[in-house]
Parts: C-alpha cells; structure tokens; sequence
C-alpha cells in the first residue's frame, strides 16, 4: 500500500485564531476555516511525515477513533483540501521549498 | 512658415484622500470641471505638497463603455495594469505615476481611484472597508455590513454632534509610530452610497469596528475574534489578481482584530441607537 505525503501550498495564507485555523487562498481570495482534524492535517503538513503516521500519532490520539477509519476520512479530507489548493498530496515526500506565505502565526 | 504644432495647456487638480495626494492632469477643462465637482472637500489646496502618485488622463470619445463588465487588476513588470469596459488604467508605483483613458465622466476615475488606495494601503497594512463610518467625541466608529445591512441608514440617523466619514466605503489606515496605542485611523472619503452625500476630509482614531445586523432591539453583542476576522475579511474591497497583495490584507485583517474591538450592532431603525454609541 502507498503512502500519501502532504505539504502545504505555499500559495496560500494561514493564520491561527482563538483555535480557528484560517486559510485565504493567494490566487482567489477565497477564504476557508478549517475544522480541528483539518486544522492538525494543515499543522502536520511538513512534506516527510506520511499521513498514516499523522493519523497514529495526532488525529488517533486527539479522537477516539479506530485508526483504520481515521486513515480512510483523513485520505478523503487531505484530497479534498488539495482540491482547493491548500495542501499538495503525493506517493513521494514533496521537497519544500518555501514556508507558506505569511506562515501560520 | 506655419506653426505645426500647437501647445495644448495642462490643467492639474490634486485629489487628497486618506492623507494621501493624487495629481490628476487633463487636458480637457470640462472633466478638470467634474473632477472639481466630484471630489469637492477633498481638492488639495497644498500646491507645495508633492504628489504620491500622478496620472495623465487621456479623455476617449467612445461610447460603447460598458462599466458593469468585471474589473481587472494585474501587476506585470512593476506596472499595475486596471481595466473595465469603460477604463483602461497603468499605474507604476516606482515612478509614482500612471495614465487613464477614459470618457469624461466621474465614475471611471473615481473606480480607478478606488483601486489604487486598496494597493497602496494593502502595502502599509491598511484597506478599504464595506462599512460606514463617522467621528464622534474624537474617536471614528466603523459600522460594517453588505448592502442592506444598514450602513446608510445609520448614517443617515447621526445626531448632529457626529461627523459622518462615509456611508459607503471606510478608508483605514494603520497608525504611525507616535499613535502606536492607537493602531489605525479611518479617514473620510468622497466614496458615497445611496446617501450620495460626501464624507468629511477629516480622521480620527478608530476605537470600535460594528457588525450591523437590524433587530427587533438595539443591542451590541461581543464577537468571538474568528467570526470578527472572517466578518472583517468579507466586507475587506479585494480587487488586484495578485498573491502578495491578497496576502498583506489577510494578514491586516487579522492585526485589526487583534487591536480594533469587533461587536455586533443590532439595532432598530431610529436615532436611539446612537446612544449606544461613543
């Protein structure tokens, strides 16, 4: 079985707020609020770390959710947040570049 | 032998908005007559002030301008391309200044003026805001909302002891050094709403950003500092195509909030209201 990496777009803007995590996305201006699981998938997105060792190690520790299941709905998110440009997926480690602009403050 | 060539005079009118001079030249005197009218209360009297930004205005006799068309910002080469159906704009800030072509009316420059301020303020953490605003003891109230949200009905409801900045588009300037506890001014502008009335060329420290929303009662409620931002971010004028630019405004957006106090003003439509205010 593959392994799926995620980075986060450096396109976008990202700024933590009173435990929102927000994203404007640099080419649009739409801006999305991401949910807590997310939120850890942004913060998780370093490029190296497999998503199935993001789901082990935050999502399963932070819900109470079977780890099979969690990989499975973390999959579906991380491709649905690719789809808006906010984090790059791939079977390879993705190589960054650059921190996203403005960073996540 | 005849002259070939014969000198066309240029008449100039400086336009001051958000402490911010603007040279427009024309040769044209009847557009120089509708700037003069337009932008009444914000004409520059400072001869001696330099201009941040200049523009030459080419009036075009075309009739087939189109102003509802979508407007267009690009930035290439250090140039700032602005273009609607009834405009075609180049801005250079390295240079300080720009061309218009346009017809001789009031509304083409004012969009392109619209546009120019959103660059220049995104750059020193600034915008411009979807919201009314006026002074009252010294200190500028904002009053946010989309359109029919009230902004030009409480504007329109401002006891006399108010001064009205605007009851359309609110100018917001982030502070300078020496007002650093202050954090961001609101200035009038000459940008109006359906009260088609000018603000004042005044400014006054913002002390309170408002949510409008219309009630059965008047009330302000806190906002959590999330739904303040994306409030804040909603009702920000975003024009230019551009990421860093798109970038600096998420960001001021974010310093606002974290320095301007955001509620909820429900209120009712009649001048009670303003007893919560100031």
């Amino acid at each position: 079985m593959s392994r799926l990496y995620l980075a986060r777009n450096p396109r976008v803007a990202a700024r933590g707020l009173d435990g929102e995590m927000m994203i404007m996305s640099g080419r649009d201006s739409t801006l999305f609020t991401l949910n807590k699981t997310a939120t850890i998938l942004w913060q998780s997105a370093d490029g190296t770390t497999p998503l199935d060792e993001i789901v082990e190690h935050r999502i399963c520790q932070e819900f109470e959710v079977e780890p099979a299941e969690a990989l499975h709905d973390a999959e579906t998110l991380a491709r649905e947040l690719a789809r808006h440009e906010i984090l790059q997926i791939s079977e390879e480690p993705i190589p960054q570049t650059a921190p996203a602009l403005g960073g996540s403050r | 032998m005849p002259e070939l060539t014969t000198e066309v005079e240029r008449l100039s009118v400086v336009i001051e908005i958000g402490d911010m001079p603007v040279r427009v030249n024309t040769t044209d005197p009847h557009f120089l007559d509708i700037l003069q009218d337009r932008y009444s209360g914000f004409i520059s009297e400072r001869a001696e002030r330099d201009p941040e930004i200049e523009f030459d205005v080419d009036i075009s006799r075309a009739t087939s301008a189109d102003p509802p068309a979508d407007v267009s910002v690009t930035h290439h080469q250090g140039r700032w391309c602005l273009q609607r159906g009834d405009f075609r704009a180049e801005w250079n800030p390295a240079s300080r200044s720009g061309s218009i072509r346009q017809t001789a009316n009031p509304y083409s420059i004012d969009a392109v003026l619209r546009i120019v301020h959103t660059l220049v303020l995104a750059r020193q953490g600034g915008f411009l805001l979807h919201s009314a605003s006026a002074i009252r003891n010294g200190r500028a109230f904002l009053f946010a909302g989309v359109s029919g949200a009230g902004k030009t009905t409480i504007s329109r409801l401002a006891p006399p002891d108010v001064t009205l900045l605007t009851d359309e588009i609110s100018y917001v300037r982030r502070s300078s050094v020496r007002e650093r506890e202050t954090g961001y001014t609101a200035f009038g502008t000459p940008f109006t709403g359906e009260l088609a009335k000018l603000g004042e060329n005044v400014s006054a420290p913002i002390a309170a950003l408002y949510l409008l929303a219309q009630g059965p009662e008047n009330r302000i409620d806190p906002v959590a500092p999330g739904e303040a931002a994306r409030s804040l971010l909603a009702n920000v004028l975003f024009f230019a195509e551009d990421e860093e630019l798109v970038q600096s405004t998420f960001h001021a957006a974010f310093e606002f909030v974290s320095r301007v106090p955001v509620s909820r003003l429900t209120f009712v439509p009649d001048a009670r209201v303003w007893e919560l205010i100031g």
